[in-house]
């Protein structure tokens, strides 16, 4: 993978690629100072030393160095801009079945990232089979981040909500814990906080709903595709921890995504693996597509290799339904 | 308002003085309650680590306690909505006791609500961020709008026997009762305005409660219909909700006229000819809810969808001495013991009725957990003893206290009101010697 030459496989650089997203952020972060600055203008403290920027419509704005502030600092802002999404996006990812070996790095990396009890996965492996004549292979599930979701239909106060990157977002201190998203999604993706989860958090922290740190008790959390690393330009956790580059990450309105090794068109990607989304019936319509276990580089049974009782009795019932 | 005295006394017979049955009654179920409360504090304090639910079965006792609470309700609207609409002339002793179950069991429903909800203090949400997309939200206004309509329906066949107990001289009781009596009759003299008045407001509750009552359930029942769920997304949980339901609530009136006929010595007022017409009630209400149950199973079970067949699977393996129970049982026996004529006695129709109120509440039971077992991705990844739900002694305490609760209020509600309607057995007493 690593030899491949970018350029002729015509695919853009992961450079490239996150080039185009800090675009997106930094119109944000722009939108941000523009809203602040007249914030402060009437409160009236002025250092006298004017700074030139450009406003998010193109114009060249002079405001006074005091009045600039990074746009996510007030907590009313954060959760308020965590509600609308990044601009001109629409994130996807697709997952390659055929390389997943279990090696659960993406597991590792997404408690550790948000700070979740050892006992919360916000993604999740299965061993599924279809069939009895078909073969077992290891399935990644994230939050499908769904185009229809059923936990924003069913959500009775609005704490769960779908922005305008397609990104679906929990915010916990809106949720009253009803529970009713979790048995609305039909993937399971969604994880209770039955007892305090006891974080340590750094010092000065303010809550998001980006990152869901902390989880609370007696709320509901789930993945957020790293929506707080897509706003600083980078790869959520679990596409950057995953050893074999099985998860794909990337802009559906560029038609680019990238594995952090390789930068791939998606429409072609689609085409030519066959991708499809699981249980597409249902008309939910995932943000999250798979690649078809076919000619897999690991047999399935390696995966279990290296793991303790406690992960291996997870799949001792996997089999064929 | 004068009354017969001889009825006076014998339908009211707490009001005046309360016996020592009564006292070691209430302290039991007083017991029974704290418990609860003990158990509560737990959950409260721990968190909802110390019930049974873990993250596939996120409902569990309190949901199923829920809609079989708010399911006894609704049918205590609708049955006594239905006899006083067609003005059924042997209604008169029981439809007070049904008016008294949907209120009481309306009041309880909803707190097994708040005993499932992980932020109970954020429970004003609700109402200050309300999103009506969500069937919580349709619930929230339809259940409160059932409170209202309820309330005033109950209070509007209070209020003549209220003003009874107010004009009756010879009644030894407080002041402070006395008092009530005065404030809560408003005035009601009895004068033929005020009577068709009266009758014109209750007539009105009456078709209004059923509507609300069909209603209501129904958005109950779409909580689990609208939802992607195996064995929930059926089309019809609506009305199969609503005709358990009273299935449930018709159980539970004959069990109730048993238990105030023989603790009350009421054998004068509730006779052998209630129970067989509630009876037969009960068996009419058991073929049709048999019919809805073997509508729903027989089209999951028939047909080659994989999750459907799994459900079923389950059910009728994992869940079948509860799925006999619920399906079978509970429906068969009921309709067949008082089908024919020389089973009906007392005794044997009560038991009936029991069943068949336990057997709903199994049924309940039966459609919320095993399809929460049943996710569409198998239950993998997770916690051996995450895997089946098995309820832990705070969720059993905790139902207890909700059926002692339902005891207590009626225990308190018979020390000032009487638990059959005074002025509607006067009025049946008039009707007989007219004729």
């Amino acid at each position: 993978m690593k030899g491949k030459d970018p350029e002729k496989s015509g695919k853009s650089s992961r450079r490239g690629f996150l080039k185009k997203m800090s675009a997106g952020v930094g119109v944000v972060t722009l939108a941000g100072v523009a809203g602040s600055a007249g914030m402060n203008h009437e409160s009236g403290t002025k250092s006298g030393v004017k700074i030139k920027l450009l406003s998010p419509e193109g114009k060249l704005v002079e405001v006074d160095k005091d009045d600039i502030r990074p746009s996510r600092e007030i907590v009313a802002e954060l959760k308020e801009e965590a509600r609308k999404g990044l601009p001109n996006r629409k994130f996807v990812m697709v997952i390659d079945l055929a390389k997943c070996k279990n090696a659960r790095k993406c597991v590792d990396a997404c408690q550790e990232g948000h700070m979740l009890p050892k006992d919360h996965e916000w993604i999740k492996l299965y061993l599924l089979q279809d069939d009895n004549n078909t073969s077992k292979y290891w399935f990644p599930r994230p939050c499908f981040h769904c185009d229809k979701p059923m936990c924003v239909s069913v959500c009775p106060v609005g704490a769960t909500y779908k922005r305008a990157d397609g990104i679906v977002l929990v915010d916990n201190q809106r949720c009253i814990g009803c529970k009713f998203c979790m048995t609305g999604c039909p993937y399971s993706a969604r994880v209770f906080n039955w007892k305090d989860p006891e974080v340590k958090l750094p010092e000065g922290h303010v809550y998001d709903p980006e990152t869901n740190i902390p989880p609370v008790e007696g709320t509901v959390g789930k993945c957020v595709f790293c929506a707080d690393n897509l706003r600083k330009n980078l790869l959520p956790r679990c596409v950057t921890a995953c050893p074999m580059g099985v998860i794909y990450f990337g802009d559906l309105l560029e038609d680019t995504v990238t594995n952090g090794e390789e930068t791939v068109r998606f429409s072609k990607l689609m085409n030519d693996r066959a991708g499809f989304r699981y249980r597409e019936e249902l008309g939910t319509l995932p943000s999250v597509f798979y690649l078809p276990p076919t000619q897999r580089m690991f047999p399935v049974e390696r995966g279990l290799d290296g793991y303790d009782e406690n992960i291996k009795g997870r799949y001792e019932k996997a089999g064929p339904r | 308002m004068q009354a017969d005295k001889k009825l006076l006394k014998d339908l009211t017979p707490e009001i005046e003085s309360t016996s020592t049955t009564w006292y070691i009654t209430f302290s039991v179920f007083l017991g029974f309650f704290l418990l609860g409360i003990y158990g509560l504090i737990q959950q409260i304090d721990k968190g909802h680590i110390v019930t049974g639910m873990r993250d596939n079965v996120v409902w569990g006792f309190y949901i199923v306690n829920f809609i079989f609470f708010m399911g006894l309700s609704y049918s205590g609207a609708l049955i006594s909505g239905v006899l006083h609409l067609f003005n059924t002339g042997w209604r008169k002793p029981v439809i007070r006791m049904a008016e008294l179950i949907t209120v009481i069991s309306l009041i309880i429903g909803p707190f097994f609500i708040f005993f499932c909800i992980g932020r109970l203090d954020r429970l004003y949400f609700l109402f200050i961020h309300p999103r009506i997309q969500s069937p919580i939200t349709w619930d929230v206004i339809a259940i409160i709008t059932d409170l209202f309509g309820c309330f005033i329906y109950l209070y509007l066949s209070f209020v003549e026997d209220f003003a009874i107990l107010r004009d009756y001289e010879g009644l030894q009781v407080s002041p402070w009762k006395r008092k009530l009596y005065k404030i809560l009759s408003l005035g009601y003299d009895g004068s033929p305005r005020q009577k068709k008045l009266l009758s014109n407001a209750k007539t009105i509750m009456s078709v209004m409660i059923i509507a609300i009552a069909i209603i209501v359930y129904s958005v109950l029942a779409w909580i689990f219909g609208v939802t992607l769920q195996p064995g929930w997304h059926s089309t019809i949980f609506g009305p199969y909700f609503v005709i358990a339901a009273v299935f449930s609530g018709t159980g539970l009136l004959i069990i109730l006229m048993w238990i105030f006929r023989r603790i009350y010595h009421l054998e004068e007022y509730i006779t052998k000819r209630h129970f067989v017409n509630v009876g037969v009630l009960l068996t009419v209400i058991a073929a049709f809810y048999g019919y809805f149950t073997f509508s729903d199973y027989l089209t999951k079970w028939y047909g080659s969808i994989k999750m459907d067949s799994i459900l079923i699977d389950k059910l009728f393996n994992e869940y079948y001495l509860l799925f006999i129970f619920a399906n079978y049982i509970g429906i068969l026996l009921p309709a067949i013991i008082i089908a024919f004529p020389k089973f009906r006695t007392i005794p044997n129709i009560t038991v009936a009725a029991a069943i068949a109120v336990l057997a709903l509440w199994v049924n309940r039971y039966i459609i919320v957990i095993p399809t929460l077992e049943t996710p569409f991705l198998p239950v993998q990844d997770t916690r051996a003893e995450w895997i089946k739900y098995s309820p832990t002694w705070i969720e059993w305490s905790l139902t207890l206290a909700g059926v002692s609760v339902f005891v207590m209020l009626f225990m308190l509600i018979s020390k000032i009101a009487p638990i059959v309607s005074i002025s509607e057995m006067q009025e049946q007493d008039t009707e007989e010697i007219l004729k």
